[in-house]
């Protein structure tokens, strides 16, 4: 019977580059500026790693596939370097990839690193790529993914019989909140507070999403060393040591693309992921246990889904809890705490490191007080690749020791 | 008993009316106001012929199995393809079987009476058989010409066979001129043509009357012997001098749609005669004709069978779903007359992959799914394995036509950000009546036209249209459901 992987792996180091419009940096770039400071913090030096994950979705404008872009660009030692793809989930791949690295006695240390760089296409939103592949190219609709995504509202408002303007005023709240986190982020691609009003009034683009109903599309990298316990220890014998204590990843079967059962307005993997990592993390109650989370905020529904979908906030419960600041930085379970996809921005396969490294950072208390959370002891981020029909969803839960 | 056994009409939904066409493009061409009256049909910037054709064919076969469809002919000025046959495309859409006559008509506006007669002589001499004749057309005139004021888009579709015949085919009379009055070279995308003058009394004015006699003299009638006689000609005064002539009484030439949808080319008389049986009584004696390079005359009798045609009829219903189209600049982008800026996103290339196009041709064209013969899951695109999580059956699928089943709206959006020249870019998820379900664009329709749970029916559309290859792909879309008009 297998035992998971709670307990078994530490995170030893990260870094994170600033998100934004990086015009200045190609891919190399980025991936150099998180591995320095993930090296850094880690305390190692390169002849210790030995193996990689590089975690990249949009090969065809970034840097091609495989992995032997970032093995020359860091001049790994000629070790193991891979490549994961799993839409947005890419970087929490290259992170499992790293985790069962260690967790199974096959490596000692292992790099974990994401990078995505956006800003070379020449126009707003995502590449237009045929990300499902060539059959959906000759028949589904010419789709972005806000188009997708805002389909959730729509369902969501029908099956709990709401008025769109009810769903509007909590996913107004979800962009407000994470503006307000986002402003204190240096790091952020995104970082002026913007009122209410403006999230409400601007224009739309894709019914009922609004601009700022839609995360940043930005270039950035972020970076992981993973090790035992019994390592880090050593490594670094005072330091309290972040470990992973549960990581799942659910995807689609078909059945919401095409079986009668789905409603359109919740996130199957999403249910299924969290549940299966509370189990591996022995966590009963989420609501009352976890202390913070960064969740995969592309379009401010699929915020307000993913907490019913985290089972943190009851079935049609969302708004009210989002409204109540149940999720704000001074809420009883912060979310976004960085600013999230919303504000910090969104290089696909840096994305889940790049919460992790939020997470990790909270949880050794790195943060100025205006930003930390308080005390927190149990933090959960997680992934949505994809679109409502058709995704995967990665959930990772680290505590700190 | 040959002849006509069932018919259907197609209009799009947008007209553009004339004086909006010439307030814009009136200072180059002041006399074009003479043609500036009424409105005309224009296609959404996702028609063309061949999906014209298919939205009259689907209504025309409705009442009928697919397995008995023996040919479908395809008739056109304005077909997407040289090579590549364009019926092969239609019947896809429609579902026919495999091993059936097609065949493509074109060259002239004549093409329509010409696949209407030979489909009526495939059912003579093959003692019935069903074959569908589908026509529409599509054609443009240059900016401020009286062409561009003209022309309109329609279709209509017959079903011609020896089975519940509602209209007999009594006999025929043709004359082939090389009259060039209009033409297209191979390359050229707008029409061209000669002094209306002599259009009008050469053309018009001798052929028409012309056909009318030889076919009476064949069959030994005289033109006052018929309920009906329809025929197309641009020029109102011609009809009247003609109709003087040949002592034709003026109630029963039929309205030739010109200010209401304009010139729909080879499809002009079949939209007359679909229109002209929708409200036929039986015995009536129809005469319908065709110009364009001579004529063809066709006479048709009314049967009482008539009375139960099976079809989802003619083109009143299209008539009632028109909306306008308030905006001259739409049409010229529509019609890929104006260039313009979609943005980069828009110009991402998308290659067809023609084996892969083949190897799912029973889907793309025909919107074919499968149904799990264990549990009853419907499901789109094709399974080999059932998607029910507690079926998982593997290679019990049979094969099922979802096109004209209809569905619900699950979910939907306005897309702004996708290119399109029609923004915003209106798709979502559509649950198939009978189960399953598929994301879909939605077409002739507004965001404030959808709520989840409405009714919709599919379409034929165009997909995409590659420009550096020259090739128009197709599949179906979603639209809001179209009331039948009682």
């Amino acid at each position: 019977m297998a035992e998971g992987i709670r307990d078994k792996v530490v995170i030893l180091g990260m870094g994170c580059t600033k998100f934004g419009e990086r015009w200045d940096c190609g891919s190399s770039d980025l991936l150099i500026e998180s591995y320095q400071e993930c090296m850094e913090d880690a305390g190692i030096e390169k002849k210790d790693i030995q193996a990689a994950w590089i975690g990249t979705h949009i090969d065809e404008v970034n840097l091609g596939k495989g992995g032997t872009y970032v093995s020359s660009a860091l001049h790994l030692p000629l070790i193991p370097v891979t490549r994961t793809e799993n839409f947005c989930a890419s970087g929490t791949e290259a992170f499992r990839g790293a985790t069962y690295a260690i967790a199974s006695g096959a490596c000692d240390i292992a790099l974990a690193i994401g990078v995505e760089k956006l800003k070379d296409t020449g126009y707003g939103g995502l590449p237009d790529s045929p990300a499902f592949g060539q059959e959906a190219v000759m028949i589904g609709p010419n789709a972005t993914a806000p188009g997708m995504f805002a389909q959730l509202a729509t369902a969501y408002a029908a099956k709990y019989d709401l008025p769109m303007e009810k769903v509007k005023e909590a996913i107004t709240h979800v962009s407000w909140k994470s503006h307000q986190n986002g402003v204190k982020n240096p790091l952020a691609h995104l970082r002026k507070a913007v009122t209410k009003e403006q999230i409400m009034g601007a224009p739309m683009v894709a019914y009922p999403l609004g601009l700022f109903d839609c995360c940043g599309v930005s270039d950035g990298s972020a970076a992981a060393i993973l090790t035992t316990p019994e390592i880090a220890k050593k490594l670094k014998p005072n330091d309290p040591l972040v470990k992973v204590k549960a990581l799942q990843i659910s995807v689609s079967s078909g059945e919401e693309a095409m079986y009668d059962k789905w409603d359109g307005a919740s996130l199957l993997t999403t249910q299924t992921a969290s549940k299966k990592a509370y189990e591996e993390a022995g966590i009963k109650d989420p609501r009352k246990e976890i202390s913070m989370m960064e969740v995969h905020d592309c379009f401010s529904i699929t915020e307000l889904a993913t907490m019913e979908n985290l089972w943190i906030s009851p079935p049609g419960k969302a708004p009210e809890d989002i409204l109540n600041g149940f999720y704000d930085l001074d809420g009883e379970i912060p979310c976004q705490t960085d600013g999230g996809l919303k504000c910090f921005g969104h290089p696909i396969g840096a994305s889940g490191l790049r919460m992790i490294y939020e997470m990790y950072s909270q949880l050794l208390g790195r943060w100025p007080e205006d930003r930390a959370v308080k005390d927190p002891k149990l933090a959960l981020t997680h992934n949505l690749g994809g679109v409502p029909a058709s995704n995967v969803c990665s959930i990772a839960i680290f505590g700190v020791d | 008993m040959v002849g006509i056994s069932s018919f259907g009409g197609y209009i799009p939904r947008f007209r553009l009316n004339r004086m909006l066409v010439f307030g814009a493009m009136g200072w180059l061409n002041p006399v074009n106001i003479t043609n500036a009256r009424g409105e005309k049909a224009v296609g959404n910037f996702d028609e063309d012929s061949i999906t014209m054709a298919v939205a009259a064919g689907m209504d025309c076969m409705k009442g009928f199995k697919r397995e008995d469809i023996d040919g479908v002919y395809f008739a056109s000025t304005t077909a997407p393809y040289k090579e590549r046959q364009n019926a092969n495309l239609v019947a896809g859409a429609l579902g026919a079987p495999d091993a059936i006559r097609t065949a493509d008509f074109g060259g002239s506006l004549k093409a329509g009476t010409s696949a209407l007669l030979s489909a009526l002589e495939y059912a003579a001499a093959n003692e019935g058989g069903n074959v569908m004749v589908c026509c529409a057309d599509s054609r443009l005139g240059k900016m401020a010409s009286a062409q561009e004021m003209r022309f309109g888009d329609g279709g209509a579709a017959f079903m011609v066979g020896d089975e519940d015949v509602i209209a007999e085919f009594k006999g025929s009379f043709s004359t082939a001129y090389d009259f060039v009055d209009h033409l297209r070279g191979a390359f050229t995308k707008y029409d061209r043509m000669w002094e209306e003058r002599w259009i009008r009394d050469i053309g018009y004015g001798q052929f028409i009357p012309e056909a009318i006699n030889g076919l009476c003299d064949k069959v030994g009638l005289s033109a006052g012997d018929f309920d009906k006689i329809l025929y197309p000609c641009p020029y109102g005064r011609a009809r009247k001098t003609m109709n003087a002539k040949m002592e034709l009484d003026q109630e029963k030439v039929a309205d030739d749609m010109l200010e209401t949808v304009g010139d729909t080319g080879s499809a002009q008389p079949l939209l007359m005669l679909a229109s002209a049986l929708e409200q036929a009584e039986p015995g009536e004696k129809i005469l319908v004709l065709s110009f364009g390079s001579g004529c063809d005359a066709l006479y048709f009798e009314v049967t009482d069978a008539v009375k139960k045609n099976k079809g989802g009829g003619g083109v009143a219903k299209w008539m009632a779903r028109r909306a306008d189209l308030d905006n001259y600049q739409k049409y010229l982008v529509w019609r890929g007359i104006a260039p313009a800026d979609i943005g980069v996103r828009g110009e991402e290339d998308k290659m067809t992959r023609w084996s892969l196009v083949w190897r799912n041709h029973k889907a793309f064209l025909g919107l074919e799914g499968s149904k799990c013969k264990k549990c009853g899951a419907q499901m789109f695109p094709p399974q080999r394995m059932c998607a029910n999580p507690d079926c998982g059956a593997i290679d019990e699928m049979e094969p099922v036509y979802l096109s004209d089943k209809g569905g619900k709206i699950f979910s939907f959006t306005g897309d702004m950000l996708a290119a399109s020249v029609n923004p915003p870019a209106i798709y979502g998820n559509v649950a198939f009546n009978g189960g399953g379900k598929n994301v879909f664009d939605f077409t002739d329709c507004t965001i404030d036209d959808l709520a989840v749970g409405n009714p919709v029916d599919f379409t034929f559309r165009i997909k995409r249209y590659d420009p550096h290859r020259d090739i128009t792909n197709y599949f179906w879309k979603a639209v809001p459901a179209v009331e039948e008009v009682k």
